[in-house]
């Protein structure tokens, strides 16, 4: 007889809208049920009422984390239905913003399971070394996030040459602050005891499940938008892509920490690489036809698909966003875990964010709350001091 | 596995099956096939060419007809090989691709609470974004409603 244990309507670690029904036997997990549609907001619909500039706004509001790669598939799917090549500065200033959102959005998710593990130094710094990112950002489209910087055929705003150097001496200043995260998770027996072969995908259920991104570059699988369909500057930029073969948690921790040197690396090539010159093609018109734009986002490949009348709003509009593929996979990374490593599992695929948090956990026969929320963090956190003290640390 | 020898074998196996093969630009390849085939085309390019699956859209298009694109990538290409299929409005019935591709499961609970199109052998056949007490026949996204 398997106990139901409730995750949500939110996520206790990232506070998104989700409901996750685990089931129990003692402390594993042999069964889960994942329901959708607590935040739905009809965005498809609405693109419908929309102009194609208005579109990019739109779509900018999916995500506010990575704000900037619904854009970025949004104007890659117009400039495909349109046959429009952007100028070369463009594609550059493209490229260096999405790079500096995947640096932030990385930083956040590394910085919510330092703290869910209770590892709260980590969270702390994860927060004050975001800010040297978020002020980058701040200094080159004027916002801290939903940056409004991309239109089909051009960037809004210019970056300004004089920020260069100062931009440059910021993603020096990152390098250290990657070590350290790097040194913080490498180094720590602790971590790896809870991290190590918990929540594995295996490359096969990857390819089933059609992860993007992390999720499934940490499962051995080599996917990324941005070298195998290249998009804005970054045919012209040197990079890796981070794969590692396990598909446990520590993989995709690893992985996500790892990506954080490539784009570091690629802003400095793009600061380098750039020259002066125009960044907009003042498109005014799109013609009838069917587009379909892909961009890498911080939690995988961004799919959007438009079919166009002529006219100027589109007759369709289909967005994908990489969460939506990612969770499913859950399914299968949970089962044979505990209760303890669950809510870190259900997180490790870095879903999209939302706000206010609610976590209950219900005896099924009596119909009773046992666990609230801080109790689920106490019992992951309780599990890392557990481990401590066996290490004697 | 290049594109080149990807195209030759979907010619060879499906020759005079693929109603038309519409190259929009090198990356973006459509290709439009009856209902029927669906089922043996997806599994082919599943498991003897390892595409990957992206997504399926559905759009509602005039004169009584609806449409599902299938949209697949290749590991390392830049190709997106969209699979068009056209149903009628009368008969809006299609075989699921969930039990050959997993991934396929929630689009298709999405398509057809939002749509009102029925994916036969589907394994899981629920809501996924809609209540469950949401009204039978009503989809959202259908311009005839």
């Amino acid at each position: 007889m398997s106990t139901i244990i409730p995750i949500g309507p939110y996520h206790p670690l990232q506070e998104e809208p989700e409901f996750f029904r685990l089931h129990v036997e003692g402390e594993k997990v042999v069964h889960l049920d994942i329901e959708l549609g607590y935040n739905h907001r009809g965005i498809e619909k609405l693109a419908e009422s929309k102009s194609w500039d208005q579109v990019v706004f739109l779509v900018e509001r999916i995500c506010g984390i990575c704000s900037t790669s619904h854009p970025a598939a949004a104007i890659n799917c117009m400039e495909d239905l349109g046959a429009i090549v952007a100028p070369e500065r463009a594609q550059y200033i493209r490229a260096i913003i999405c790079e500096l959102e995947r640096i932030h959005s990385h930083l956040l998710w590394v910085g919510l399971a330092g703290h869910f593990l209770g590892y709260n130094t980590v969270w702390m710094w994860s927060w004050k070394y975001r800010e040297i990112v978020c002020d980058v950002l701040e200094k080159v489209t004027g916002n801290r996030q939903s940056y409004a910087m991309f239109k089909a055929g051009g960037v809004r705003r210019d970056l300004d040459q004089d920020d260069i150097p100062w931009i440059m001496e910021s993603m020096d200043k990152m390098k250290p602050v990657v070590d350290l995260f790097r040194g913080a998770v490498m180094d720590d027996p602790v971590l790896h005891a809870r991290l190590k072969g918990v929540g594995c995908l295996s490359a096969e259920d990857a390819i089933n499940y059609a992860v993007v991104g992390p999720t499934a570059r940490a499962s051995g699988i080599r996917i990324d938008v941005r070298k195998d369909d290249p998009y804005f500057a970054y045919p012209w930029v040197d990079f890796d892509i981070v794969v590692y073969e396990e598909g446990d948690v520590y993989s995709k921790a690893m992985c996500r920490i790892d990506e954080l040197y490539q784009s570091v690396s690629i802003i400095e090539q793009c600061l380098k690489k750039m020259k002066p010159g125009p960044i907009d093609l003042n498109i005014k018109e799109l013609p009838p036809g069917e587009g379909i734009g892909r961009a890498e986002a911080p939690r995988g490949e961004v799919f959007h698909y438009t079919l166009s009348d002529g006219s100027n709003f589109p007759a369709r509009y289909k967005v994908r966003a990489p969460s939506y593929t990612n969770i499913l996979s859950n399914e299968k990374a949970v089962i044979g875990e505990t209760v303890a490593d669950a809510a870190l599992i259900l997180a490790a695929v870095d879903p999209c964010y939302c706000c206010t948090e609610r976590l209950t956990v219900i005896d099924e026969e009596n119909n009773k709350s046992v666990l609230g929320q801080a109790d689920l963090l106490k019992l992951s956190q309780a599990k890392t001091e557990t481990l401590m003290k066996r290490l004697s640390l | 596995m290049d594109w080149k020898s990807i195209k030759t074998g979907l010619q060879d196996q499906f020759a005079d099956k693929i109603q038309r093969w519409h190259e929009h630009n090198t990356r973006r390849i459509y290709l439009d096939i009856d209902a029927e085939m669906l089922e043996p085309v997806v599994t082919y390019l599943f498991n003897t060419l390892q595409s990957r699956f992206i997504i399926a859209s559905a759009v509602d298009k005039p004169n009584n007809m609806m449409e599902i694109i299938y949209h697949f990538d290749f590991l390392h290409l830049p190709q997106v090989l969209s699979l068009r299929v056209v149903l009628s409005k009368d008969r809006l019935e299609i075989e699921s691709i969930a039990p050959i591709i997993v991934g396929a499961e929630w689009i298709e609970r999405e398509i057809h609470e939002l749509f009102g199109i029925t994916f036969k052998n589907h394994p899981n056949p629920v809501h996924l974004l809609l209540p469950d007490d949401w009204p039978e026949g009503n989809y959202p996204l259908r311009r005839d409603q």
